[in-house]
This record gives C-alpha cells, sequence and structure tokens, in this order.
C-alpha cells in the first residue's frame, strides 16, 4: 500500500517538476520577448488549474495515508497555490494577466516563485523515492 | 516633383552682397578668391561630377541622391542654410567645419565651388547659364522650391505636387523666425494639416551628374585623392590637434551671423535671429556637445599633422571640451541651489507662485541644455537622477518619467533618409546626446557601444556640408521624426479606418445625443484625417446588432439586422466600410436619417458586447478607429454586466468597484490590440455603467474615454455644447495608426512598470494602435546597476506610426539628465509636479489593485517619508516646524489636491463612474492638464490691466496672478475665474462692480445675471476685450474645449466650485493648514 502511494507521489511529483520547468522557460521566453505577453499568458493559464490539482492530490494522500510530515511540507504551497487562484480580480484573465506581468516586477515575482516551486518539487522527488526504497514491500 | 532650387529672397539678398564672389568662384578664376576655396571646398571635391577620377571605389556622398528628402513646409526662409559655407568663402582664416581634401597629402584639388553656392549666387547674379545652376541640387531635394515666389516676399512655401493641406500662408513671416529650408519643418496646427508638407520618398528626382560639367571640363586633370575619403582620412590624432576651443567657436559664431545677415535682407538686430534659429535647431552656433573626445588615439602623430597642415586642423572641429564638458557646468548651480532652499511650510503662507509653475531646468551644460527635449513632451521626476537605487530610496521619491510623445508641435524636423543611423545593440536612434569618437564613429549614449557612422550620414544636407555629421538635423535636435523606409513596416500602410458604432436604444434616443453626434460628424466629415484611401463605416445596435450597406449606386443606405447576437457574424463581405470620398453622398444621407430612425424604438436591452465583436471582426482586416456611444449598462449577450453601485456605501472608502467585474472587455480589447484596432468610449449616461469594465476596452487598446455625466439635450444644454466641441477636437485631430512605442533608457536604468492606455506587448514595447496627440504616459524606473562614472543619463522615447497619409514615420524625443550622488542634489532636482503626477498614476493603480484608502495613505506617506528624508538626511540644522526643500515646496499642496480630487475624495460626492472616470483621465492625460484637473489655477478677473500682459498678434493678453485656492482670497466685491482644465468657473462675488457686470456681462446688476450663462458676450468695451481675451488665450492653450459656467452665491454649481478650493477644510477633508499639522506630526516622530 505504501509503495503505491509513494509511487503515485512520485510521478505526480514528476509532472509537477516538468510544470514548473515549463513555467520557468516560458516566463523566461516572455523575458527575453521571444512571445509576447498575450500567448505567454494564456499558455500559462491553461496550466494553473492542472498545477493546483497535483498539487492538492499529493497533498490529501499524504493526509490520508497518515503522512504527516509531508502532508505538512506540502500544505503551505498547496494553500498558496489555491489562494492565488481564488484571489484574481474578476476582470484578471488568469493568475497570468497579459495587461499586467510587465508591470511592478510582476514577471520576476512569477519567475521566483517557479523557482521556488521547482525546488520544493524536487526536494520531495528525493524524498518520495527514499521512502520508496526505504519501503520494505516495494523490494520484492 | 522639380528638384529647382531657385533662390528666394534669403540667397538673393546674400547674393546680392557678393555678387563677384560667386561669379568668381563659378569661373573658377584664379584670384584671392580661389585661395580661400582651397581651404573651405566643403563640399566640392566630392561633386559626382567627376566620378571618373576618383580612384576611391566607394561612392561619392552625392550618389544616393533623392534618399535624403528635406523638404521645407511653410514658414521656411529656406537659403539661409547655404550660406554658410558660401559666407566662409570671404574669410580665410575661419576654417569650415569639415573635412575636407585639404587634410590629404595629395595634391589640393582646384575645384570648383560647392554647387548650391554656385547656383544661388549665379541664378540671381544672372550670370550663369539658366537651367545648369538648379539641377545641381537635385541630390537633395528640396520640397520648398521657392520658384514661384518673387525674391523678397515671404513665401509660403509648398511642397510641389505633394500637400495641399499645409497651404496656410505663413504666419507674419519676417525671416529671422524661420528655420532653415534644408530639412522639413512641419508645422503642425493641430490638424491634418501636418501631413499635407510631407513629400513621398519615391518622388526623388534622378541623379544628375552634367550640372557641373561647364565647370569641369573634360580635359581637367583628375583631383587626386578621393576626397571622399574613408577611414583614413580623418585621422583621429588631429582631433585634439585643432585649435582651442574659443577659437573654434568664435569661428563658427562668425560664420554663423554672416551667414544670418547676409540671408536676411531686412536690417534686424543678430541676436534675435540666433535665439530664433535656436529654436528650430539647425543653427546652434555652439559646439556639438556630443562631441566628447575622451581619448586621443593616435596622438603621437597629431603634433605634425597639425603644424604641417594649419589650416586642415581647423577642419577637425571637435571642440575639445574634454570629458568634464558636463560638468563645467556645476557652476550653474545657483537655480538648483535655489531648489534646495529650506523653507518651513508652517510660516510660509503665500508658498504658491503667482505663475503658472515651469519645470525645474536640468543642471547640464547650456548647450546641452540648449538640445534637451521640450518638458511638455518628456518630462522626469528627478531631473538629478540618483546614482544608485540606494540612494534613490533614500530620497522617498518616486524614478519615473512623464511622457506626452504626439503631442501637436508648431515645428519639428522631418527627416527623410534611406538609413536611420541606429546603434547597433541597442536600437537607440542617434541623438544630440551621442559622442562622436571621431568623424566616423559615434558612441552610443545608451549602451556605449561604438558605431560607425554610415557613408549617407556624413553629408549635411543643412549647411550642404560632407564630414559634418555631428551637424546633421538628428544631432541637432532632441525631437524628430523620421519617415520611415520600408524595414519598418510589416505590411503595407493600413488605410485611415472610422467605424462608428451608435447606441439607438430607447434609452439613448431619449437622450438626444445621436442629432449632435451625426450633425457634428457631417460639419467635420470633410475634416476627418485622411487621404483618398480613408474608409468609414457605421453599427447602430440595441438587442440587435444594425449594419448599413453603403454600396455604390444605391440610392439610400441599407439596412442589414443581425439579431443572433450569441453568433456574431458579418452580413456582408463588403460595403460595411467604404470608401468616404467615394460614398460621401450616400454617408451624408444616412447621417442625416440617422437620428430619425429610431425615435419610434420601445427597445431597452443594450446588446454592446456583440456590437463590439461585430465592430472588431469588420475591422481586424484593416485596423483602425472605433468610435462606440454607449449611453446604459449592457444588458444582454456578451458582456452584459449588472448593477454594482450601492449609493448608500459611497461614503464608505470599502467596498467600491473599481475592478473590473467581467474579462470580456480586456479579452476583446487585446484582440483589437492584435489587429491594430482601438476603441475610443463615449459614455453618455444618467445611471451607473460600470466603466471600471467598459472602460478596459478603451485602456488596452490604446483608445481614449468621453464621459458626459446625465446628458440630456434639453435637460443638460451645457453637456450638449462639451460634446460638440470635444467630438470636433477627436473627429479633426491627428491620429497616427498601427503604433508602436518604446522607451528606452540608459544602461543601468530600467523601467518596471508603465501607466496609460495600451498594451505592453513584450518587455519594453507598448501596442499603441491608434495614437493621438491628447495621450499622455507615464513610467517608473528603478536603478538597477548603479550609474557609477556616468556624469548624464539618457532617455529616448520612439514612436512608429502610421500617418493618416499613410506614410510610416518615427517620432523620436530624447532627454539628458545629469547623474548625482548626494542626497542634497536629488532633492535639489526634484520636479513637484512630476511627481505629483506620477503619484496619482501609482495611486490609481494601488486603488484598484488594493483599496481607495490604501491609496490615499500611500500618497500621504509619500508626503512624509520624504519630507522626514529630507528632516533627517539633508537638513544640517533642526529647526522647528515643517522644513521642505524649496523644490518640493507644493509638495503637500499638490497632495493635498489629490486627495480631494474626484478620483481619489471620500465622501458621498463622487459618483462611481465619475470617479473611475477622472482615474482614466489621471491615467491618459498629460502632465499640464492632470496639474490643472488637480490643482486649478484662481485669477482674479474683474480688475484685469494691461500691465504685464502678454502681447500675442496683436492681441493684449493681461495676465492677472494666480491666487491660492481659498475661499478667503475670494472678495464678495470681486469675479473670479477658476480654470480647472477640462472646465472653467467664473464666480461673481454678491457686491461685484457694477461696470464688470454690465460691461463684461452685459447684464444690468448682479440679480439678473442668468443661471446657466456659459458665455461671455462680446461687447465693445475694454474690460470686456480684456476677459474675453484672457479666457480665450486660457482656451487656446489646451485642444480640448473648456466650458465656462458663470456662477453667483446661489447657483448649483458653486458647490463644484468651492470644492475646488484646495486649501480650505472641507466635510471630509482636512484644510491645507491641518494637513501641514499632521504631515508636521508625522515627520517629527
Amino acid at each position: 500500500m505504501e509503495s503505491v502511494v509513494f509511487i503515485f507521489s512520485l510521478i505526480d511529483c514528476c509532472a509537477l517538476i516538468f510544470l514548473a520547468v515549463y513555467f520557468i522557460i516560458t516566463l523566461s521566453d516572455l523575458e527575453c520577448d521571444y512571445i509576447n505577453a498575450r500567448s505567454c499568458c494564456s499558455k500559462l493559464n491553461k496550466w494553473v488549474i492542472p498545477e493546483v490539482i497535483g498539487h492538492a492530490v499529493v497533498t490529501v494522500l499524504m493526509l490520508i495515508s497518515l503522512h504527516w510530515f509531508i502532508f505538512l511540507l506540502n500544505l503551505p504551497i498547496a494553500t498558496w497555490n489555491i489562494y492565488r487562484f481564488i484571489m484574481v480580480p474578476s476582470g484578471n484573465m488568469g493568475v497570468f494577466d497579459p495587461t499586467e506581468i510587465h508591470n511592478r516586477g510582476q514577471l520576476k515575482s512569477h519567475m521566483k516563485e517557479a523557482m521556488i516551486k521547482l525546488g520544493f518539487h524536487l526536494l520531495c522527488f528525493f524524498m518520495y523515492l527514499y521512502r520508496l526504497s526505504s519501503c520494505p514491500s516495494s523490494l520484492v | 516633383q522639380l528638384p529647382a532650387r531657385v533662390p528666394g529672397r534669403g540667397s538673393s539678398g546674400a547674393a546680392r552682397c557678393r555678387p563677384g564672389n560667386g561669379w568668381a568662384a563659378s569661373s573658377g578664376l584664379p584670384g584671392p578668391v580661389q585661395n580661400q576655396m582651397m581651404h573651405s571646398s566643403d563640399a566640392q571635391g566630392y561633386n559626382p561630377a567627376v566620378p571618373g577620377s576618383y580612384s576611391h571605389p566607394k561612392v561619392p556622398p552625392h550618389q544616393p541622391s533623392g534618399q535624403y528628402n528635406y523638404s521645407g513646409s511653410q514658414n521656411v526662409s529656406q537659403f539661409n542654410s547655404y550660406q554658410g559655407p558660401g559666407q566662409t568663402l570671404n574669410r580665410p582664416p575661419v576654417a569650415p567645419l569639415s573635412g575636407s581634401p585639404v587634410q590629404q597629402t595629395g595634391p589640393v584639388p582646384q575645384v570648383p565651388p560647392p554647387a548650391l553656392q554656385n547656383s544661388a549666387a549665379i541664378s540671381s547674379a544672372g550670370s550663369f547659364p539658366p537651367g545648369a545652376g538648379p539641377p545641381m541640387l537635385s541630390n537633395w531635394q528640396y520640397s520648398q522650391s521657392a520658384v514661384s515666389h518673387p525674391a523678397g516676399t515671404p513665401p509660403s512655401h509648398l511642397a510641389p505636387g505633394t500637400g495641399t493641406g499645409s497651404a496656410q500662408p505663413s504666419p507674419s513671416l519676417s525671416g529671422n523666425t524661420n528655420p532653415p529650408g534644408s530639412y522639413q519643418y512641419a508645422a503642425s496646427p493641430g490638424g491634418p494639416s501636418l501631413h499635407n508638407s510631407f513629400m513621398k520618398p519615391g518622388s526623388a528626382p534622378p541623379p544628375v551628374t552634367q550640372p557641373l560639367t561647364p565647370l569641369h571640363p573634360p580635359p581637367r586633370p583628375p583631383l587626386g585623392p578621393p576626397p571622399v575619403g574613408g577611414p583614413p582620412l580623418i585621422r583621429p590624432s588631429t582631433l585634439t590637434a585643432g585649435p582651442p576651443n574659443t577659437h573654434c567657436t568664435s569661428s563658427i559664431h562668425l560664420k554663423y551671423l554672416s551667414s544670418l545677415l547676409l540671408a536676411t535682407p531686412h536690417p534686424s538686430p543678430a541676436p534675435p535671429n540666433l535665439k530664433m534659429n535656436r529654436n528650430v535647431g539647425y543653427s546652434y552656433p555652439a559646439l556639438p556637445p556630443g562631441y566628447q573626445n575622451t581619448s586621443p588615439p593616435g596622438a603621437p602623430g597629431m603634433q605634425a599633422s597639425a603644424l604641417q597642415y594649419p589650416d586642415g586642423s581647423k577642419h577637425f572641429h571637435q571642440p575639445p571640451l574634454g570629458t568634464n564638458h558636463l560638468t563645467a557646468s556645476m557652476g550653474s548651480l545657483s537655480l538648483q541651489q535655489e531648489g534646495l532652499r529650506p523653507v518651513n511650510l508652517l510660516q510660509e503662507r503665500n508658498i504658491l507662485p503667482t505663475t503658472i509653475l515651469q519645470a525645474p531646468v536640468p543642471n547640464l551644460h547650456e548647450d546641452i541644455q540648449k538640445l534637451n527635449c521640450n518638458p511638455e513632451l518628456f518630462r522626469c521626476t528627478l531631473t538629478n537622477i540618483p546614482q544608485t537605487q540606494a540612494l534613490l530610496n533614500k530620497a522617498k521619491l518616486p524614478l519615473g518619467l512623464l511622457l506626452h510623445p504626439f503631442k501637436d508641435l508648431s515645428q519639428l524636423p522631418v527627416v527623410t533618409s534611406s538609413t536611420i543611423v541606429r546603434c547597433r545593440s541597442c536600437r537607440t536612434y542617434i541623438n544630440p546626446f551621442v559622442s562622436f569618437l571621431d568623424q566616423r564613429r559615434w558612441k552610443c549614449n545608451l549602451c556605449y557601444r561604438v558605431n560607425d557612422v554610415p557613408e549617407e550620414f556624413m553629408y549635411n544636407p543643412v549647411t550642404r556640408v560632407y564630414g559634418e555629421p555631428h551637424k546633421r538635423p538628428e544631432v541637432q535636435n532632441a525631437t524628430i521624426e523620421f519617415m520611415a523606409p520600408s524595414e519598418y513596416m510589416l505590411r503595407p500602410p493600413q488605410p485611415p479606418v472610422y467605424l462608428f458604432v451608435f447606441d439607438v436604444s430607447h434609452n439613448a434616443i431619449e437622450t438626444g445625443y445621436l442629432n449632435t453626434v451625426c450633425k457634428t460628424l457631417l460639419d467635420n466629415l470633410d475634416l476627418l484625417p485622411g487621404n483618398t484611401r480613408t474608409k468609414i463605416g457605421f453599427i447602430t445596435f440595441d438587442s440587435t446588432i444594425h449594419f448599413y450597406s453603403l454600396q455604390e449606386g444605391l440610392s439610400q443606405p441599407q439596412m442589414l439586422i443581425v439579431s443572433d447576437i450569441e453568433d456574431v457574424f458579418i452580413p456582408m463581405p463588403e460595403n460595411l466600410l467604404v470608401n468616404l470620398n467615394e460614398n460621401k453622398e450616400l454617408i451624408q444621407d444616412l447621417l442625416r436619417t440617422l437620428p430619425q430612425m429610431f425615435t419610434k424604438s420601445l427597445e431597452t436591452q443594450s446588446a454592446l458586447g456583440p456590437a463590439l465583436q461585430a465592430a472588431f471582426k469588420l475591422m481586424s482586416p484593416t485596423g483602425g478607429r472605433i468610435s462606440v456611444f454607449q449611453t446604459q449598462l449592457p444588458s444582454v449577450g456578451m458582456g452584459a454586466l449588472k448593477s454594482r453601485e450601492e449609493p448608500n456605501q459611497r461614503a464608505t472608502a470599502k467596498d467600491i468597484h473599481l475592478t473590473p467585474s467581467t474579462d470580456f472587455y480586456k479579452k476583446l480589447a487585446l484582440d483589437c490590440s492584435g489587429q491594430q484596432v482601438a476603441v475610443d468610449l463615449f459614455l453618455l449616461s444618467g445611471q451607473y455603467s460600470d466603466l471600471a469594465s467598459l472602460g478596459c476596452i478603451s485602456r488596452y487598446s490604446a483608445g481614449s474615454v468621453y464621459y458626459y455625466q446625465s446628458y440630456h439635450h434639453k435637460h443638460n444644454p451645457v453637456q450638449v455644447e462639451k460634446l460638440q466641441k470635444e467630438l470636433k477636437r477627436y473627429l479633426t485631430r491627428k491620429i497616427g495608426f498601427e503604433a508602436v512605442m518604446r522607451i528606452r533608457c540608459t544602461k543601468g536604468l530600467s523601467i518596471h512598470t508603465f501607466h496609460g492606455n495600451f498594451f505592453v506587448r513584450s518587455t519594453d514595447l507598448l501596442s499603441l494602435p491608434n495614437v493621438n496627440p491628447d495621450a499622455g504616459y507615464a513610467v517608473q524606473m528603478s536603478v538597477e546597476e548603479s550609474l557609477t562614472d556616468m556624469q548624464v543619463v539618457s532617455f529616448q522615447s520612439a514612436l512608429l506610426y502610421t500617418s493618416s497619409k499613410g506614410e510610416r514615420r518615427i517620432r523620436v524625443h530624447t532627454m539628458c539628465l545629469p547623474v548625482v550622488t548626494t542626497l542634497s542634489d536629488v532633492y535639489a532636482g526634484a520636479d513637484v509636479q512630476a511627481i505629483t503626477g506620477l503619484l496619482a498614476n501609482m495611486a490609481v493603480d494601488r486603488s484598484v489593485s488594493a483599496t481607495l484608502s490604501d491609496a490615499r495613505d500611500a500618497l500621504v506617506n509619500a508626503v512624509i517619508d520624504s519630507l522626514s528624508a529630507y528632516r533627517s538626511s539633508v537638513l544640517s540644522i533642526q529647526q522647528p516646524g515643517l522644513m521642505a526643500p524649496s523644490s518640493l515646496r507644493l509638495f503637500p499642496l499638490y497632495v493635498l489636491a489629490l486627495l480631494k480630487q474626484k478620483a481619489f475624495q471620500t465622501g458621498t460626492n463622487a459618483r462611481l463612474d465619475e470617479r473611475i472616470f477622472t482615474m482614466c483621465q489621471v491615467k491618459n492625460q498629460p502632465l499640464v492638464y492632470l496639474m490643472l484637473m488637480t490643482h486649478p489655477s484662481l485669477y482674479r478677473v474683474d480688475n484685469l490691466t494691461d500691465e504685464g500682459a502678454l502681447n500675442i498678434n496683436d492681441r493684449t493678453i493681461p495676465q492677472p496672478p494666480i491666487l491660492q485656492l481659498s475661499v478667503e482670497k475670494l472678495s464678495r466685491d470681486g469675479a473670479y475665474l477658476m480654470d480647472a482644465g477640462s472646465v472653467m468657473f467664473l464666480w461673481i462675488g454678491k457686491n461685484c462692480g457694477q461696470s464688470f457686470i454690465s460691461q463684461v456681462l452685459g447684464v444690468p446688476n448682479y440679480g439678473s445675471i442668468p443661471q446657466n450663462m456659459t458665455h461671455l458676450p462680446e461687447l465693445e468695451t475694454a474690460e470686456s476685450i480684456r476677459t474675453i481675451a484672457f479666457v480665450s488665450w486660457l482656451r487656446e492653450q489646451r485642444p480640448f474645449f473648456p466650458i465656462l459656467y458663470i456662477i453667483k452665491d446661489d447657483s448649483p454649481l458653486k458647490s463644484s466650485f468651492l470644492q475646488n478650493m484646495i486649501e480650505d477644510r472641507t466635510e471630509s477633508a482636512l484644510s491645507y493648514y491641518e494637513f501641514l499639522l499632521h504631515i508636521q506630526q508625522q515627520v517629527n516622530k
């Protein structure tokens, strides 16, 4: 059972890592003027909900399987994701708004956020991997 | 285009002075003249007449003939500029400024004089074979060929065969106000006429080389080494070998003066000439400030060459101003020191200056400052840029720029050149603040890359001298317009396309706006900026969308109704947007019948969203301008909105809906922006219409918003007049299509926030589907890398647009500011108006992203923080009271004015739409109008005198002092004019002098002043003439039409008047003195 949880978490974590890398690449494309704000934001906004769900699922899974430490580790970032999604003003086109992304250093803060998430997911990845390998049933 | 150039008044006058010289020169006679020519043969050596003799493979500079296309428009006395090189011939010691073949070690060519001088002198002296002179000039095309003008009369120069609209009589030409003719000055009196004076680049004449043949008989031996020179010609070493700076300067002065004196036949004193000419950028008598020869490469050889060629060395006009060129001006600190003088705000009662506050002058060397951009176009909050971000943070003042890039200008140099010289790495346009390392290389002032000067740029069409890249108009004008070649087009320039979208629901018809709009449109149909390609179309909507087919051959317009508003389609592919000129009758017919067509309509729904989608679909193939007239909250289809205003909650600053409720309009605006369509919104509404949501359509598509609260044709006649006047301006003002703007700044500074109506497409590229002359922009900056070792920084805005004549143009403004290292210098250079303007923009953002009260707090904190930073870090002696540097002495007053402005005030006065409209204005208005809107000017007008009056065109305009905005300044026996930008109030005191009432207002007594008086009658009395002159002078200074309300004590508008009394206390806001006390308390904490 334990191994199934971690195998699933591992896969989910991989997806989140890929997503974070995708965010970073797209944002830096915008920074370098390879794409315009409109297309960048529509690309990224598509993936905001999958990211929220992906992370929420792992967090809930950890809660259910009673891995308290991992749950608490995941909780702040999952909450932040949900909060950010909910707090989008009604007039904005999503978390990433093309008309505002160039204002007030938003691009930089988005970038920073994606970097932090990437680091976090990498950490989680190795943690899940370790738990999986140390899990007795997985060796069978 | 006839390339012929016949001297006008200026040159003929000059030629009369010295016909002999011209003759001698033309015939190449040896003699005293010859000697001079050897030194001053500016252009002659490069004459294309003898291309064969050049061994150098390079193309002579004249070859790209017709690529430069300098044309002068109206008030241009053309030949001043040609005289320059010619005059120097008379003065052997005064070396011409250009490199010349004398530099060469080879034989000094015996060459004919410059072609232009030749023809100028000769055609008037009459000793030259007719026809030979003129074509010589065809290499450089002058559009203002004054052929038809008899010499001696002020000609209104028209570009023959090009424009017609600019055929305005040149206003009182006296020769000395004239810019040089060698490039084009478009007088743009605020309208379409600007475009008319331009020439098509394609109209270049073929290169003509034969005219000089008579002067150069074939047997003449080759002229020696190619004077075109190439790099070896310009030895950097000689740069420093030049004569002392003073000598050089004076020589130019001499040359310049003489040319002017000779060029202007009437005996006007020279200094005024100098001054006037300076305005237009051609003849700066001083030296090119761009030259800072920092390093003398190859210095060893220089002495020798200088000795060997004493004359030649003078050709290297580079003034050895040295690196300290800029800081040398630090002596002129007096003005800035004044800015630092501490002022105790609590003690100084009369702090407001009695005249309009001028922008502070940056502390730059005089020569550079002279070239700097007009502060009305480009302004920085800190005219002394702090060197590091830490210093900026310490000062607690915002760093930013305020721009008005497309302002109507009376004089604008326009350059047509096949290559536009730009920095290779950062793409900065060459500007007056670059430095020339030598003749062939220039250093970008933004990224410090060293670039080559292209061959073509070596020729100066103004002076017609080769080898003077630093004298080119591009390097002499901080504001310049380029005609863009085809590289700057992604597609062929679009035609002007105007689409009008009218709300014709029951509610709209009730207001009766359609009548006014259609009539105004009908009147101004011929004045719409455009050309033969102009297209126009109409859509009306209620709960359905109506299109109008204006097909040729139809006897009357055909209406097509689309009732499927969920999935809007265009009913027919063409004839909905039609050519204005070809279908004018049908269009006029439609405009006449439109107001009557819907009078019986009972449809109350409004499908604005679908109508906009339809308009977008119609426009997207071409781009253009959509003007939407809306009178209520859109209620059906996409983009339907719900009322969010709760009148009871107006008082609390919380919970008011400043953010859009849907992203529909924003998305649509971005779609529009992508297709180069701009949407201008006219909201004429009595009820809440959610401007916060609707406004997005204009905000992100670079349109403008107009709001007429409670518009009604009968109940509110004042609004009707306002709409009429503003619509007229809107329809006839200049317009630029498919524009983009980029703002660049010196490496180390970075722009992080933009304010205004546009879409930021990529980091620094603003997408402006339409640009109009009444729009202002602001940006905020930070110092990313410290600006060590920099004495100045520069900012450049470049606006690329398609004019209504279908030309692609680039308007470039460049500003240069000094860098300082101490906090006191930062304060000394603070521009309080610009700071207030930028803070207002930031506060709008803050109130949308957070809350209104946050924004208000932020405004107050801005004052507190900056004054306490000043107190703790700059003031050495701690004094009691509230101390502020003199430059910021008005800061608390202006911030208080902002707090009391409709956009940010608390209380129940402002309706939500009105508040949001004011916020739109804050974001979109140029600084001048924003300041007037925030802090109106108050004048006493019942005792106007001619003392200190201005005299403009024989009109005497009295200049009463500006009073403080406080009721205590009002007296019952006076009359006061308050100028609040878009409105004016004339308040008549109860005991106002009888003479004023009868002689200015034209009524017998106070009691009989009508309630809704908005006009001053034109009476034959001196008082009336003075008052009207003053009011119309104020009105003329702005593009829109401020309505004048005449109010008495019992007028309903009195409250609006009193609300503008910023220094007084209101129910919900502090008085100025209380505000100061509050600030003081916080500062001294």
